[in-house]
């Protein structure tokens, strides 16, 4: 099938110059985008304008292009990625958008993600969350033989499902509450599922939950949107079994 | 200890502890006041309602239930103050309802019309039963003389209509705020996985609705028949 082309588009984002800086909606038009362009293509195009107009361009995070490092972000019509679902926003279409259009382009809205410049946000908070405790201790030796470890098929594909996180921060962006919860129950679940994570499985969650409010994410109230707007589908069950290694933890000491 | 009342998690044990412990008692309340409209003559609910008040368990749970309201209601005002400042800017556009239901990300508006009916609801009844029960009739039932319940609830219901309707939406309002809040209360305990997230959203609607038609009912069957 052949790509059509959108003829116009409004597309209006959020420039900031800096953190300290204040932001504000801008608006550009932007004509013959092909619907088989993503959306982070578009964006190039867009960019690739404002600098010919002598115009600086849009920031925005990006790297891998391809759904698996979690870098790109964006906040589009409402939805983080934009109005697909499983996608991030590097896999989002132009197809999913009509001619005519405005598009509203912001960035992650949280107290813990704090603007750097237009769309970038600054998500080191998640990788603080993962130095508190997202790891295994190990003490180095010889290796034991992965076979020799026993792990039934459903815990391995529960922790296979909790590790596709990407660490992209849909999640806390769709959250009412910006509540991490989604993100640490999944690399918390991960590691619990499996013998070598099992160890330590209490601390861990203790330690990675006191992060998350030291940081300043908000709290769940189950509303569910994370699951629907992770675009790896991470399951909120791994919320319920983080609740329960955080509160057995405490109420066994 | 502290620091776990006011950590997310704990925060959220406590509205779901305190709210289980609602959630048991509005079943037994739904359950005395359905008496209601099982008999015109009022000689059941009175048993009821008697049985209730004098009752040694319910004397005891009833300062405990006063207590849960307080703390439910007060983690609900903390719990929503600190997620409220954790995006301090809000965004521009919102598709939500793709995500995520209304009652769930509106349960302090809801809350907050449950707890206004309450308020209502008090001044109307509790307030007479508990502190002014001279206000009260009696009525002799199998040789006892026990306090006449029925009429004064029963009166209000078949007086006024705005009170009839006040009620049926204080029914729903609840039973909206449950449909979420039942199968929440489990998962923020940990009592959920893959194979029961399904099974309890779908208890969690079965229970909303019958506490929303069962409270409902009672101010609708006395509107449609007196
Ligand atoms: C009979 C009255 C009530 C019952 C049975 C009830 C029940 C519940 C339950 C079971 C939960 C879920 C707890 C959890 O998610 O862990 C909940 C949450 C909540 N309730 Fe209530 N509640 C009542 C009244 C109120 C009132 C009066 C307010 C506020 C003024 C309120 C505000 C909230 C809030 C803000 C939440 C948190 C939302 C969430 O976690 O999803 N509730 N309630
Ligand atoms: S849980 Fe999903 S939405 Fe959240 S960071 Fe991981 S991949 Fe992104
Ligand atoms: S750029 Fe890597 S996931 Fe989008």
């Amino acid at each position: 099938m052949a790509d059509k082309i959108l003829k116009k588009l409004n597309i209006k984002v959020w420039r900031q110059n800096s953190a300290s800086e204040k932001g504000r909606f801008e608006t550009y038009p932007i004509e013959n985008i092909s619907t088989g362009a993503s959306f982070l293509e578009m964006m190039d195009i867009l960019n690739e304008e404002l600098i010919n107009e002598g115009k600086d361009p849009v920031a925005f995070d990006h790297d891998c292009r391809e759904g698996i490092c979690g870098t790109c972000s964006l906040y589009i019509n409402g939805r983080p990625h934009g109005p697909d679902t499983e996608v991030t926003t590097c896999q989002l279409h132009m197809r999913k958008f009509k001619d005519g259009q405005t598009i509203t382009i912001e960035p992650w809205r949280a107290a813990a993600f704090p603007v750097i410049k237009d769309l970038v946000v600054e998500r080191s908070a998640f990788d603080k969350i993962l130095q508190a405790g997202g790891f295994v201790s190990v003490n180095t030796g010889g290796v034991p033989d992965g076979n020799a470890i026993p792990v039934s098929y459903d815990d391995a594909e529960e922790s296979m499902d909790a590790a596709a996180c990407i660490g992209c921060g849909a999640c806390v962006a769709a959250c009412k509450n910006s509540s991490a919860m989604l993100f640490v129950s999944a690399k918390v679940s991960h590691l619990a599922k499996l013998p070598q994570g099992k160890v330590e499985a209490k601390r861990r969650a203790r330690s990675m939950i006191a992060k998350m409010d030291e940081l300043g994410f908000g709290g769940c109230t189950n509303t569910g949107a994370c699951e629907v707007e992770c675009p790896k589908s991470i399951s909120i069950s791994n919320i319920a079994r983080l609740n329960r290694e955080y509160l057995v933890a405490r109420f066994s000491e | 200890m502290s620091n776990f009342l006011f950590a997310s998690i704990g925060k959220k044990f406590i509205m779901s502890i305190s709210g289980i412990f609602l959630f048991l008692f509005i079943s037994v309340h739904l359950t005395v006041n359905l008496l209601l409209i099982f008999d015109d003559s009022g000689e059941l609910f009175n048993l009821g309602a008697h049985f209730m008040a004098t009752n040694l368990i319910i004397k005891i749970v009833e300062p405990i239930l006063g207590l849960g309201f307080v703390v439910h209601i007060l983690w609900s005002l903390v719990l929503s103050y600190q997620n409220f400042m954790a995006r301090p800017i809000g965004y521009l556009t919102k598709s939500r309802s793709v995500s995520s239901t209304w009652a769930s990300r509106n349960m302090l508006i809801l809350g907050s019309l449950v707890l206004v009916f309450l308020v209502i609801h008090i001044i109307n009844f509790f307030w007479d039963i508990k502190f002014n029960p001279g206000k009260l009739n009696t009525v002799y039932i199998n040789g006892g003389e026990i306090e006449d319940t029925y009429t004064l609830v029963a009166s209000l219901f078949k007086a006024s209509v705005i009170y009839d309707i006040l009620y049926i939406i204080g029914g729903i309002l609840l039973g909206i705020h449950l449909s979420h809040g039942f199968w929440s209360s489990f998962q923020t305990l940990g009592l959920n996985n893959r194979n029961w997230m399904k099974r309890l959203q779908r208890i969690s609607y079965i229970y909303a609705v019958i506490i929303a038609t069962g409270f409902a009912i009672i101010p609708l069957y006395f509107l449609i028949k007196f």
